[in-house]
């Protein structure tokens, strides 16, 4: 197995995505080197990071699944064959990689509205969340849930959650709880650039503060809340400041880029490990698709799609993996075409489910 | 006269008292350009400019509180809230605020305030997308709640809610939005709160319901009354206030009441219906009081399941057979 060194840095989010680099530079023995600086204000990472090929082709492996699975999920709406609602993560897929990547077994993740990207990326089973869009009884909520309720405790997963914001608090309660039975288990926090504004966001980071309780908070900055640009719905340029106001570090990374992404969590969840308590990571990301089915996406233009398409983050760690000679043409298709038969087994599953028996609706309102 | 959707109704309203009035204002999330999650304030910006139309981050507390405040200092704002579960978050605003403040002190200001959501279920939505919650706020004194379930109520009751000196809180229901009907230009639309709306009438049974449980109803009544069941069909149209004089007076006649309802059973609207009803004219009752409602649980996302939870025309038939058999 060979190494690839990969040199990233965050950016300046007001010149955006394009500054972020790739470089692979062949160099076997050198040392992950990171440094911090402060640059108009911001903290940004400069790190030289080295990484094992086979966790990059694990990361693209894991991507091409969300990306298919939304892809499918969007088709299965527009058909009407799964009904609701559901918001895709296209283009978001390096963040939920990436951060899932620095966990561990037993950590807990809370999710949002647009969780399927996190769950999968977690570990949880396509076949079972697939069914649960289809609101089948093998469903991960055996069908109460759908798209934004879905969760498995036992891989810490603790759930989707259709109020915005909703999550923020539980991933407090988990660390509060991890703390309070002394277990090395931390949270981590998903949630939008539009949650960010919600009264939850800032009570919980200020609980998390002074009670120093294990969180890392991953903040997913795709640009928009619904139709509302970040622009318009902050007067600061990164989010990632906030953290300064209750008292722990904030940090910008390019969400595109999945290593950047892990470095970023592995070293948060590590301050919050060794007790030293909560970090604020914001991942500048961009929605590709629409907020949810029905979206007309008159809000943006279609030449910033096109640009943010370049910058998506599946064909970019594909072309730094073929730059550099990792991943073969062939590779890719087999890799592409292993993907796609996850998503479409998990499809023939829910299809092949049954429906949860009516009769059953009023069980479980209380344990 | 003209017939036009739900969706289009509301927009006309908001459109004529924006217009009549340069104090009214609207603000809620994705409301501008977007035009709202189910399009109500599509074409505002352009008509009313960014000052009057004014698109919010996602804070619900924030910016209905706000909203409170400048109600109570010379403005009509009127908030959308996108889904009614997310009136959780502004309960509070709602009910230790805006429902409080002109009493609690000593009457000096109103607050001419208007909060719209979107309630009821019939999506596959799920849990936080679906719930019908007016019974909350009728429990709270202070808070007038709206529940038009046709476009003419639409247009003439959130007119009369903007005019309004007190807080209302105005449910609009997402499977009523494309429903068409006629409409009425200017103030000969405004319909007064308090004053029940007969949609048929019949001597078997009396039957209230309002929202989309009356536009189901109202197919249930054709049902029944093929049938040779006749329905004396009553839609409140206000909860608070609750027009009781024509409910009561068709008990009286036929003897038999049937209250549909989307929300949960336990202490729902129809329990303070049904009460009411009992205190005033249980001596005419044949059968006892009905209640058709949701049992008691979230309302969950599997097509299946939603539909075995939220009563529809055929349970409404079906309640309503059984209830002129008893
Ligand atoms: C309390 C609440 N308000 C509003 C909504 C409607 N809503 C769902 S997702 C969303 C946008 C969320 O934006 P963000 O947090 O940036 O996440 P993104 O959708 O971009 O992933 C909105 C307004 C909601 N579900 N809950
Ligand atoms: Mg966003």
């Amino acid at each position: 197995m060979g190494w690839t060194l990969t040199l990233c840095t965050t950016y300046d989010s007001t010149s955006v995505r394009d500054e972020t680099r790739w470089e692979n530079i062949r160099a076997p023995n050198s040392e992950s080197k990171t440094k911090e600086f402060r640059l108009q204000g911001r903290t940004c990472m400069y790190r030289k990071i080295r990484c094992a090929m086979q966790e990059l082709i694990d990361h693209y492996r894991t991507m091409l699944v969300i990306r298919f699975f939304e892809e499918e999920v969007e088709d299965l709406f527009s058909q009407g064959v799964v009904k609701g609602t559901t918001h895709p993560a296209i283009g978001q897929e390096a963040v939920a990689v990436g951060a899932c990547a620095a966990l561990r077994p037993g950590d807990y993740v809370t999710s949002t509205h647009r969780g399927h990207g996190h769950f999968l990326a977690r570990g949880g089973d396509p076949k079972r969340i697939m069914a649960e869009l289809f609101g089948k009884q093998s469903g991960y909520s055996g069908g109460r849930g759908g798209s934004q309720f879905m969760a498995d405790f036992s891989l810490g997963f603790l759930g989707g959650n259709g109020i915005t914001g909703g999550s923020i608090p539980v991933a407090t309660g988990a660390a509060l709880s991890a703390k309070l039975q002394a277990s090395e288990q931390i949270a981590l926090c998903f949630f939008g650039d539009g949650a960010a504004n919600q009264g939850t966001f800032h009570e919980s980071l200020n609980l998390v503060a002074i009670w120093k309780l294990p969180v890392v908070y991953v903040c997913e900055n795709n640009m928009y809340a619904m139709s509302m640009p970040v622009g318009d719905a902050f007067a600061v340029t990164d989010i990632a400041d906030r953290a300064a106001g209750y008292g722990f570090p904030g940090v910008v990374v390019d969400g595109n880029d999945p290593i950047a992404v892990q470095r970023a969590v592995e070293t948060a969840a590590e301050r919050a490990r060794q007790g030293e308590g909560a970090t604020l990571i914001e991942c500048k990301t961009y929605r590709l698709s629409g907020h949810s089915r029905g979206d007309q996406r008159h809000y943006r233009t279609r030449e910033e799609e096109a640009r943010a398409r370049a910058a998506d983050p599946i064909l970019r760690l594909r072309e730094m993996l073929s730059a550099d000679g990792t991943l073969s043409d062939e590779d890719d298709v087999s890799l592409k075409d292993e993907a796609r038969r996850v998503v479409s087994d998990a499809v023939t599953f829910a299809q092949e489910s049954e429906y949860p028996d009516p009769t059953t609706l009023e069980k479980g309102v209380f344990a | 006269m003209r017939e036009i959707s739900y969706t289009d109704a509301l927009r006309e309203a908001l459109r004529e008292e924006m217009a009549r009035d340069a104090t009214v204002f609207v603000l809620g999330e994705d409301i501008a350009e977007y035009g709202g999650a189910f399009g109500v304030t599509r074409g505002l910006l352009d008509a009313y400019g960014s000052q009057r139309v004014l698109n919010t981050p996602i804070s619900e507390p924030g910016f209905t509180g706000a909203a409170i405040g400048a109600a109570l200092t010379g403005t009509r704002p009127v908030v959308e809230i996108m889904f009614m579960d997310f009136i959780g978050l502004v309960t509070d605003q709602l009910v230790n605020q805006a429902a409080k403040l002109h009493y609690v002190l000593g009457e000096q200001a109103p607050c001419p305030l208007v909060v719209r959501t979107a309630g009821g279920g019939g999506r596959c939505y799920g849990p936080t997308h679906s719930q019908t919650l007016e019974a909350w706020f009728m429990h709270v004194p202070g808070i007038k709640i709206v529940v038009p379930s046709t476009p003419a109520d639409a247009k003439g009751l959130l007119k009369t809610a903007i005019r309004d000196d007190n807080p209302v809180l105005f449910i609009e229901h997402k499977m009523l939005y494309s429903r068409r009907g006629n409409v009425l230009e200017g103030d000969a639309a405004l319909l007064p709160f308090g004053r029940a709306r007969c949609i048929t009438e019949g001597d078997d049974l009396t039957m209230i319901a309002w929202s989309w449980m009356s536009a189901e109803a109202e197919a249930a009544a054709k049902e029944l009354e093929a049938g040779g069941v006749s329905v004396d069909l009553f839609d409140p149209r206000t909860l608070a206030p609750l027009d009781m004089a024509p409910l009561e007076e068709s008990v009286r006649k036929t003897g038999r009441a049937l209250i549909v309802e989307e929300g949960c059973r336990t202490a729902g609207v129809s329990a303070e219906i049904a009460c009411r009803l009992f205190e005033c004219v249980h001596e005419y009752l044949d059968a006892p009081i009905r209640r058709l409602a949701s049992p008691d649980v979230p309302v969950p996302a599997s097509p299946v399941l939603e539909e075995a939870m939220i009563p529809d025309r055929n349970a409404i038939v079906q309640a309503a057979i059984e209830l002129v058999q008893s």
